[in-house]
């Protein structure tokens, strides 16, 4: 196999090249205009994900059996570039909704993924990824959600916090403890005993509709079982999480590009003392910092894609280290586009404060920057010999 | 033997015995069994699927082994 992305047969590279132009197009007209006004409310527009499966951009993991339009691992980048650059909330529910999708894909039953899939495809179905808990956060195996038998089925107890797209997702994956051991479920919204409770917009992706999920004896038959008993955390959220970090390592990429657009736009046009503020050279050390963090940080994400495009499990590392370079360039970023554009950057509305807001929290989420540090670092000790 | 090279990486100077649980001997990360399920299926060319999912078919050399004997030959 590949990884999830490119699973199934894809279009050939011109017809590719097209659907990428097209998803740019898309993205520029309807969902970068509104990035700003989302993430002041809070909320992305209702009919969002039907909009975005219309235009194929739900279905980019799903095999065209099911429905879906998947693209190749290095256009499925450069199209969350676009939508990085755009709205980095719509990137981030897009993200944990292929996640899903590639998880159902990957590990599901026939029965599960007909159930799913071509829904999913057309945006009917969203999907949300639901690991976190209050108490547990960057050391899962320690999820405390408990699934115990029952019946022919499982009641469910235990809470899920800070999961992207909760208030409006329809399919939730959900990982927790059963017979003592990681397991994933598939459990639609409405399910009985679920409780839904929407989080006050967070420092960045305000427009997540982030949401806490409880579940109090929530019963739900065996067939809603994701993968074996035990897969949960190593082959279903692992995928998930890798599948996360990709779209998540080429959002910041796009995330850089706007911020140094921005920033050059505004170099050119504010003069102070008496020329475009361009001219001065500490301006220029700036711009150049953010030249250079915007073409490592693509190098890297393409190097990833090129390495999942062929399957190889040198992806999976390379996506961290992608991840991790593209989090932290891009909070530089964002502080450099901040400071550049001075008070007007951190007006309300400026995009340059989201995009710096949106970039803090890219160095938390599929992982901290810690978390991709340790797994960086044991494959580097691992391939000199040390350990 | 290619398993065991693949290995080799993550286990350095350990001697792995072909029956050896190598999810107990404490080398692994959470990435591991990702990459190990890319590196069977790159490399021998047959596909992991749910069913296939059990531990105990990853636990060993010798149950990888049995794995990809059953999966080439159809089974
Ligand atoms: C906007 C947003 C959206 C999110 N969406 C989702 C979602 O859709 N689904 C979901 O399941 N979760 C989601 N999360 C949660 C996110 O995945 C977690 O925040 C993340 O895993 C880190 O966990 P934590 O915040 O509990 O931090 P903790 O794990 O408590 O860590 C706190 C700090 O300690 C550091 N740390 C922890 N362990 C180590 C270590 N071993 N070595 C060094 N440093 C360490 C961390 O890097 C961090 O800096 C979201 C979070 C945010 C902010």
């Amino acid at each position: 196999m590949a990884l999830p992305e490119a699973q199934s047969p894809v279009e050939p590279p011109e017809n590719q090249q097209q659907r990428l132009a097209r998803c740019r197009a898309l993205i520029e007209r309807e969902i970068r205009p509104r990035a700003d006004a989302c993430d002041a409310e809070g909320r992305l527009p209702d009919e969002l994900p039907v909009m975005l499966g219309r235009e194929g951009l739900c279905g980019l993991v799903v095999p065209e059996g099911q429905g879906g339009r998947p693209v190749d691992p290095i256009t499925y980048g450069l199209i969350h570039e676009q939508l990085g650059a755009a709205c980095a909330a719509t990137r981030a529910v897009l993200t944990v909704h292929d996640m899903v999708a590639a998880a159902i894909g990957r590990w599901a039953s026939p029965e599960q993924q007909a159930d799913w899939l071509p829904r999913m495809a057309r945006g009917e179905t969203l999907g949300a990824f639901a690991l976190t808990e209050p108490e547990v956060g960057s050391d899962a195996k320690a999820i405390r959600t408990e699934a115990v038998r029952s019946g022919d089925g499982f009641s469910l107890h235990g809470s899920k916090r800070w999961i992207t797209a909760g208030q409006i997702a329809h399919l939730f994956l959900v990982l927790a403890r059963c017979d003592e051991k990681p397991t994933a479920f598939l459990i639609p919204r409405g399910t009985p005993g679920l409780t839904i409770e929407p989080l006050a917009p967070p420092l960045g992706l305000r427009a997540a509709m982030l949401a806490e999920l409880h579940f109090a004896d929530c019963r739900i038959p065996a067939g809603w079982m994701l993968g074996p008993v035990g897969s949960g955390l190593n082959h279903v959220a692992a995928a998930a999480l890798d599948l996360g970090r990709y779209g998540v390592a080429w959002g910041c990429v796009g995330l850089i590009r706007a911020c140094l657009e921005a920033a050059t736009r505004r170099a050119r046009t504010r003069v102070q003392f008496d020329v475009p503020i361009r001219e001065h050279q500490l301006i220029q050390g700036l711009i150049a910092e953010m030249a250079v963090d915007l073409k490592a940080a693509r190098e890297l994400a393409m190097a990833a894609g090129r390495l999942r495009q062929s399957g190889d499990p040198d992806g999976v590392i390379a996506t961290c280290t992608a991840k991790y370079f593209a989090a932290r360039a891009a909070m530089h970023a964002g502080q450099t586009a901040v400071q550049i554009l001075g008070a007007e950057g951190c007006a309300a509305g400026s995009p340059v404060q989201r995009y710096l807001r949106d970039a803090k929290v890219m160095e938390i989420i599929e992982g901290s920057n810690q978390l991709q540090q340790v797994m960086i670092a044991t494959d580097a000790l691992q391939r000199q010999g040390r350990l | 033997m290619k398993i065991r090279d693949f290995l080799g990486r993550f286990f350095g100077d350990y001697q792995l015995r072909d029956d050896e649980d190598i999810f107990g001997v404490g080398f692994v990360n959470s990435l591991f069994a990702m990459q190990l399920v890319l590196f069977i299926e790159k490399e021998f060319g047959i596909t992991v699927g749910n069913e296939d999912l059990s531990l105990a078919n990853f636990r060993s050399i010798g149950a990888m082994a049995e794995l990809i004997e059953r999966k080439r030959s159809g089974g």
